[in-house]
């Protein structure tokens, strides 16, 4: 079933004629025919839930926004910066105006009347073809005063981040747009009430926004029959790591991981195994070879300990090791952390410092205790979750791999013991973010 | 006793720069700039313009304004800032606190120059990127004007281990791309076309027309 990628790869559908003479902007001609109560009402039917993490309704996002006469904003959230996670960017480059027309429909069905699109400022190439995109969409009416004579107006501007990972988290996102450090704030109030400029504000992933046309196109109640019962409707997952064919697949919502990892994405390289994967973005906690026969939908990943998150599965076989891998993720959410909250700033950090003690032969098995308690610490402590996003990887992986992180600390102990240097399995950004003076 | 390895241990996580450099009380706050005595090229300051008309609060422009800025100067310097705080009507603290958040704005001296970032994160790490990150340091040793800098996440997995060279997106980087890069850079040729994401088919059956 293929509803966003549906030959996606045809060339020149980045542009209004291809798009159009593939049925394009009729989704959006048949909700202007409605009342926005009526789109609204397909769209909670559908069941669909957000694609960039945190899988919330869309429908009844936009029930919570207050109605009335109110300047009212949509922001399409294009900073996708979840480790593993590309979806978005194939999106906006082959089919730009299908997301356009999403945020057209989702604002006529919220009463919205100023649209954003922040994109990161890496996605320089994307930034490019769905600027173009707008220009042409404005041109032909889609967006702009009176969309093809309705009542409805909507300017829609793109905006382009500058590389801050915690610009994708929602509040974050809104403090860049008005021109602040990307601080995320404190909740509730949530962005339906008081969001961007203080006004009303409907934020959404790319993704869950292109989904919005097809629903319209097919009806919520037909929607609402693919995938799962609570997981309807189908994904863009993004596959990379040890696979032999890493890329973005279409799923239907509870395909068998399985069939998307070794069918879709050929499986891990020639006589290697599975040693562990993220099934959600690196974000999420680790599962193992054995719960490959996971479905993948929202529910099934909660129940098996991990989450669906933003739909990026990051493989890895059985050469690789836990700790480096820790590492490189600790690393990240320490350079990423904004530095407001106190559990995440420390927290992050301080596992750093605890991972780089096993390296050196530092470390005792009661290491591993602290660092699990440090991330226990962190969960719900804080005001967004970038914290929580190192402390579930990481407590899975002391759960999960204890006995082995128990013998790199043993094998490390050994070595400084015979002076040998320390293994360094990874350098980085704790190192240069901290500057070239050790205190002692 | 066992013999100990030093481990580096920091005084602070902070990211912004300048954090342990004294500050002179003695010196007047920075206000917004006089326009009357600030010149501001004329190009930049109408890129300025047209962003800031763009939002209902003009401060949503500092971004862009920056990045606008950054691409005359090669940097956030303090000249670019009090430019850009000349036309957007804000103080320089004020634009300074935003570019020292951003890992696209520098604010250490730079000439304009071409921006390789090499992504250093997890799945491209797996297949590579730490080797490829030091290939790239050393096949642009030579080359000053090349601004090798290891990225985080930069969204394109599909493609590890990979880089972004002045934007375009290249890979998956093998063995000597490095050197490949920087002689196309130096040749100001299109860097490693046949390898540039742009041009790359989906991986899903479905997606062929």
């Amino acid at each position: 079933m293929k509803l966003l990628f549906d030959r996606i790869d045809e060339p020149g559908l980045n542009t209004l004629a291809v798009y159009e003479r593939r049925g394009g902007y009729q989704s959006l001609r048949k909700a202007l025919t409605m009342s926005p109560h009526d789109v609204l009402q397909q769209i909670l039917d559908s069941g669909v839930r957000g694609r960039g993490g945190a899988g919330f309704q869309i429908g009844r996002k936009i029930s919570f926004l207050p109605h009335g006469q109110m300047e009212k904003y949509l922001v399409c959230n294009a900073d996708e910066s979840e480790p593993g996670t590309f979806k978005d960017r194939e999106l906006i480059q082959k089919s730009p105006h299908m997301l356009i027309e999403g945020v057209v429909i989702a604002a006529y069905a919220g009463e919205i009347s100023r649209a954003f699109i922040y994109i990161r400022g890496e996605y320089a190439h994307q930034a490019d073809i769905l600027e173009a995109a707008i220009a042409q969409a404005a041109q032909a009416g889609y967006i702009g005063e009176r969309i093809l004579g309705s009542s409805l107006s909507l300017p829609l501007v793109l905006h382009r981040g500058a590389g801050a990972y915690i610009c994708g988290e929602e509040t974050g996102l809104l403090d860049s747009l008005e021109g602040k450090r990307g601080n995320p704030r404190l909740k509730p109030p949530f962005p339906a009430i008081e969001g961007l400029y203080h006004g009303p504000t409907l934020i959404n992933n790319v993704e869950t926004l292109c989904t919005v046309p097809q629903i319209i196109r097919i009806g919520g109640a037909e929607y609402a029959k693919i995938g799962t019962e609570t997981s309807t409707g189908t994904k863009v997952v993004s596959i990379s790591g040890d696979v032999q064919r890493p890329g973005n697949y279409e799923i239907e919502l509870g395909t068998p991981s399985r069939e998307i990892i070794y069918g879709l994405a050929g499986g891990p390289f020639e006589n290697r195994e599975i040693k562990f994967w993220f099934p959600g973005g690196s974000s999420s906690p680790v599962l193992t070879k054995d719960d490959l026969d996971v479905p993948y939908d929202f529910d099934s990943m909660a129940r098996a300990g991990s989450m669906l998150g933003s739909g990026a599965i990051i493989v890895a076989d059985e050469r690789r090791s836990v700790l480096g891998v820790a590492l490189k993720l600790a690393k990240f959410y320490a350079h990423e952390s904004c530095g407001k909250c106190v559990p995440c700033r420390e927290g992050t950090n301080w596992t750093v410092k605890m991972l780089q003690r096993i390296q050196s032969g530092e470390a005792t098995p009661m290491d591993l205790e602290i660092m699990a308690s440090v991330q226990e610490q962190i969960i719900g402590n804080c005001l967004c979750v970038l914290g929580d996003a190192m402390a579930m990887p990481i407590g899975s992986i002391v759960t999960k791999f204890r006995g082995e992180l128990e013998a790199e600390i043993e094998a490390a102990r050994a070595r400084a013991d015979a002076g040998a240097p320390a293994d360094v399995v990874a350098v980085g950004v704790a190192d240069e973010l901290a500057g070239p003076t050790p205190v002692r | 006793m066992s013999p100990r390895i030093p481990v580096a241990r920091f005084g602070h996580g902070s990211r912004v720069p300048g954090w342990d450099e004294p500050v002179d009380l003695a010196k007047d706050p920075a206000v917004v700039p006089d326009p009357a005595t600030t010149p501001v090229p004329q190009a930049l300051r109408d890129e300025i313009e047209a962003a800031m008309a763009k939002y209902p609060d003009r401060r949503s422009a500092t971004i862009p304004a920056l990045h606008a800025a950054q691409r005359l100067h090669g940097w956030c310097s303090p000249k670019a800032i009090t430019q850009v705080a000349a036309v957007m009507a804000l103080t320089p603290a004020d634009l300074t606190s935003v570019a020292s958040f951003y890992d696209m704005l520098e604010l250490s001296p730079r000439p304009p120059h071409d921006d390789v970032y090499v992504c250093t994160n997890i799945s491209c790490s797996l297949l590579g990127a730490d080797e490829l990150y030091e290939a790239m340091i050393a096949a642009a040793a030579e080359h000053p004007s090349v601004h090798v800098q290891s990225f985080e996440c930069l969204g394109a997995c599909d493609i590890a281990p990979m880089a972004s060279v002045n934007g375009e997106y290249v890979g998956p980087l093998r063995e000597g791309d490095a050197e490949q890069i920087v002689e196309d850079l130096a040749a100001g040729r299109p860097v490693l076309p046949e390898k540039q994401l742009r041009f790359r088919p989906s991986a899903d059956p479905g997606a062929r027309p």
